[in-house]
C-alpha cells in the first residue's frame, strides 16, 4: 500500500489525532532523537531512569532552559541573543553581591531588572542604531563578562542570606522549585507565543520583516520586548544557579549561550526568524540536558558535551538549509499538508 | 536662500560645517581618531606608555592578536567571520606544548599548522562550501575545538621541561638583529599577506565577495572556493599565533586561548574593515592591533583593572560598526 493510497483510505476522524502526533513528531525528529537517547542511557545505566537522577536532569535541563524560552522568543522574531551566557554570570553575581546591602527581595529585584534592562539595551542598539544582533550581542558577551568581574570580583562569593540558598534547593516531592518555576515559564511563553498579539506579530516579523512593517506592525516595539524578556529570563537563569548553589563565580553561564541556541536550534527553529516554539525547544533543552547526564554516568568526559553541542548546532544548521524539503517521509507530509 | 540650499544646489566650495567634517573623518576613518585621542589622553597621565621599553613590550605582546588578525582580515573582507580562533590557539598551543615534550620541537611545529590547516579546511567546508551561517557555525566550531581540547588535555596543564634548552624558544622569546622574533614574523606576515589581499587576482576575488557577492560569483569568482581559502589563511595564522605563545609560556593549558577571537575580531573592525565585508586593508588592521594593544597596555598603566579591555572592546565594536553604518546612510539612528 502506497503511502498516499494509506491517506486516501484512512477512516476518517479515529485517526487524525494519530496522525497528528505522529506527523509532528516525524517532521521534527527532536521528540524521537529524545527517546532514543533516553533508552539508549537506560540501557547502559541503571541509576539513569532513578527518581534523584530524573530530577536531577530536569533539573540541569531547567538552567538552560530559561535561556532557550527567551531565546526562542529572539529567534522567532527574526534575531539572536549571543549575550545571555554572560548575563548569567551578572545577574546571579549582582543577586549575591547586593544581598548585605539591599536585603533579599531588593537584590532579587536588582538583579532581575539588571537582565531586563541588558536586554532593552542590546534592542535598542539592534533596533535603533540599526546593526545586526549577532554582533550586538557578540560584543555584549565580552563586555558583560567585564562587568560580572567589576561587580563581583575574581571569586567566589557566599550568598549571604540563607532563604535564598533555601529557595534554590527546595522542592516539592522530588522536583525542584526552579525546575516547576521553568515548566510553568515555559506554558506562559507558548501561550504567549500561541495565542497572543505579541506572539503572532513575533512570527509575522521573522517571516518577513518589510511585510511585517507594511502591515503597520510595531516592530521594533515586539523586538525590543523579546530581547526584553531573553535578558530577564537569563537573569531569572543567573539567580537560580546562585540560589542552587548557594554563591556567585563570574564564570556562572559560561558557554550556556551556545547550549540555549543549540536547544532552540535542534526543536526545529529556524536561526533566520519566523518559526519555532518553545514545545519543540524544550526537546531541544531535555536532548541535551539527557545528553550531558548520561554521559557522565557512563564515566565519559563530561568535555564531549562540548563537542556534542558543537555537533549538534552544526546538524541543526544543516537541518534548516533543508527545511524546505522534510527530513522523513517528504510525501507523506507533503501529502497531509495540502489536504488539510 | 538659506544656507543648506545653498550647499544642496552645490554652490560655493565644500561644506565648511563640523557636522559635515566630522561625517567624513568617520566615513574615511571610523571610530580611530577618538580612540587616538584617548590614547593621547593616556599617555599624557601616564608617559610611561611611550617609554621605549614599554612601546618594545607592548608590540611584543601585540604580535599575538596581531598574527591572527592578519588571517582574520581576509575572513573578514569576505564578509565573514570566525569565531573559532580563540579556541583553536588553544588547541594549537596545546599540541605544541605536548608534542615538543614527546616528539621535539620540530614535530611539535608541523604538527601545529597541520591541525590548523585542517580545522580550516573544515571551517571552510562548512561555511564556504555549504554555506551555513558563518557566525552560528564558527560557533559551534569554537564549542567543539574547546570540547577537544579539554578532552585531549584532560584539563591538564602541560609545561616544557628544560625551557632554556630548546630552540622553540625562538618563536617567542628570541630575537634576531636585536629585535624581537614575534614582532619579525608580524611585519613579514604582515607583508606577506599584504601583497596577497592588495596585489593578486586571490586578494581582488576577496574584495569582490565581500562586496557583493551575488555579482562576484556571476564574473565567474569561484565564491566556494575563495572563501574557503580565506578560512584556512585564518586557522594558518592562528596556528602560527599558537608558536608564539607557547615558545613565550613555555606551558599550555585547555583554555589558554579562549576569548581571543574577541581581541582580534576589534582589532581588525577599529582598523577600518567592514563588518558587512568589502573593505579594509592589512595596514589598517596592524594599526588598529597596536592601538588596541597600546589602549590595553595604557589601561593597565592607569591602574585599572585588566578586565576593563572587555568593556572597552564591547564599545569599539559597537560604535566602529555604529560609526561606519551611520556614515553610509547618513543618519546616526535607523
Amino acid at each position: 500500500m502506497t503511502v498516499s493510497s494509506y491517506l486516501e483510505s484512512r477512516p476518517a476522524v479515529a485517526f487524525r489525532v494519530f496522525d497528528h502526533v505522529a506527523i509532528g513528531a516525524l517532521r521534527n525528529p527532536i521528540w524521537l532523537s529524545l527517546l532514543v537517547a533516553i533508552a539508549f542511557f537506560a540501557a547502559r545505566s541503571p541509576h539513569f531512569l532513578s527518581l534523584f537522577n530524573i530530577s536531577n536532569i530536569l533539573l540541569q535541563a531547567a538552567f538552560f532552559g530559561f535561556l532557550a524560552i527567551g531565546l526562542t522568543l529572539v529567534i522567532v522574531s527574526g534575531h539572536i541573543d549571543l549575550s545571555v551566557g554572560s548575563l548569567v554570570g551578572l545577574t546571579a553575581g549582582l543577586g549575591v553581591v547586593l544581598q548585605p546591602t539591599l536585603g533579599l527581595p531588593l537584590s532579587v529585584l536588582a538583579a532581575l531588572s539588571a537582565g531586563a534592562a541588558v536586554g532593552v539595551f542590546n534592542g535598542v542598539l539592534v533596533e535603533r542604531l540599526g546593526i545586526n544582533s549577532l554582533i550586538v550581542t557578540l560584543a555584549a558577551m565580552i563586555g558583560l563578562k567585564g562587568l560580572t568581574f567589576a561587580i563581583v570580583g575574581e571569586e567566589s562569593i557566599i550568598a549571604e542570606s540563607t532563604a535564598f540558598s533555601q529557595l534554590g534547593s527546595f522542592r516539592i516531592g522530588s522536583i525542584h522549585l526552579i525546575t516547576i518555576t521553568f515548566f510553568v515559564l515555559l506554558i506562559v511563553a507558548n501561550w504567549v507565543l500561541t495565542t497572543t498579539r505579541h506572539g503572532r506579530e513575533a512570527y509575522a516579523i521573522g517571516g518577513n520583516r518589510t511585510a511585517a512593517v507594511n502591515a503597520g506592525i510595531r516592530v521594533r516595539r515586539h523586538v525590543i520586548i523579546n530581547f526584553a524578556v531573553s535578558g530577564f529570563l537569563a537573569g531569572l537563569c543567573g539567580l537560580a544557579i546562585s540560589a542552587n548553589m548557594g554563591a556567585a563565580v563570574p564564570t556562572y553561564g559560561d558557554g550556556y549561550e551556545g547550549w540555549a541556541i543549540a536547544a532552540v536550534a535542534l526543536g526545529g527553529a529556524k536561526l533566520t526568524g519566523g518559526s519555532g516554539n518553545v514545545v519543540n525547544s524544550l526537546g531541544g533543552v531535555l536532548l541535551l540536558a539527557v545528553l550531558r547526564n548520561g554521559l557522565n554516568l557512563a564515566h565519559l568526559s563530561a568535555h564531549y558535551v562540548l563537542v556534542a553541542i558543537g555537533v549538534a548546532l552544526l546538524v541543526a544548521l544543516l537541518l534548516e538549509k533543508r527545511s524546505g524539503a522534510p527530513i522523513i517521509l517528504p510525501n507523506l507530509i507533503t501529502k497531509h499538508r495540502r489536504r488539510a | 536662500m538659506s544656507e543648506n540650499a545653498f550647499v544642496a544646489a552645490g554652490g560655493g566650495a565644500k561644506p565648511h560645517n563640523f557636522v559635515a567634517a566630522s561625517r567624513e573623518i568617520v566615513a574615511r576613518f571610523g571610530v580611530l581618531p577618538v580612540f587616538v585621542v584617548v590614547l593621547g589622553v593616556i599617555a599624557g597621565v601616564a608617559p610611561a606608555l611611550l617609554r621605549g621599553d614599554n612601546i618594545a613590550l607592548v608590540l611584543r605582546e601585540s604580535s599575538i592578536v596581531g598574527v591572527m588578525a592578519l588571517g582574520a582580515t581576509f575572513v573578514m573582507v569576505a564578509g565573514r567571520i570566525d569565531l573559532s580562533i580563540g579556541s583553536l590557539l588553544s588547541l594549537c598551543s596545546y599540541v605544541a606544548i605536548n608534542l615538543h615534550e614527546s616528539v621535539g620541537p620540530g614535530a611539535a611545529a608541523l604538527a601545529v599548522v597541520a591541525v590548523g590547516a585542517f580545522v580550516g579546511v573544515v571551517n571552510g567546508v562548512i561555511v564556504g562550501w555549504v554555506r551555513l551561517n558563518p557566525l552560528i557555525a564558527t560557533l559551534a566550531m569554537m564549542s567543539l575545538l574547546q570540547g577537544l581540547t579539554l578532552v585531549y588535555s584532560g584539563g591538564a596543564n602541560v609545561y616544557v621541561e628544560h625551557a632554556d634548552a630548546t630552540w622553540f624558544a625562538v618563536f617567542g622569546r628570541g630575537y634576531v638583529l636585536g629585535a624581537p622574533t614575534p614582532v619579525l614574523i608580524f611585519v613579514a606576515l604582515a607583508l606577506v599577506l599584504g601583497v596577497l589581499l592588495h596585489m593578486t587576482p586571490f586578494g581582488r576575488r576577496i574584495y569582490a565577495i565581500g562586496g557583493n557577492e551575488i555579482a562576484a560569483a556571476y564574473s565567474g569568482v569561484d565564491v566556494r572556493w575563495t572563501v574557503s581559502i580565506a578560512y584556512v589563511l585564518g586557522a594558518l595564522t592562528t596556528s602560527v599565533a599558537s608558536l608564539i605563545i607557547a615558545s613565550r609560556v613555555m606551558g599550555a593549558q585547555a583554555n589558554t586561548g579562549d576569548g581571543y577571537q574577541f581581541a582580534v575580531i576589534s582589532a581588525v573592525i577599529l582598523g577600518g574593515t567592514s563588518f558587512l565585508g568589502g573593505s579594509g586593508t592589512i595596514a589598517g588592521t596592524v594599526i588598529g592591533v597596536v592601538l588596541l594593544a597600546f589602549m590595553q597596555n595604557g589601561l593597565l598603566l592607569l591602574g585599572l583593572p585588566y578586565y576593563l579591555q572587555w568593556i572597552v572592546t564591547w564599545a569599539v565594536i559597537i560604535s566602529a560598526v555604529w560609526a561606519e553604518l551611520a556614515a553610509k546612510r547618513k543618519r546616526l539612528f535607523l
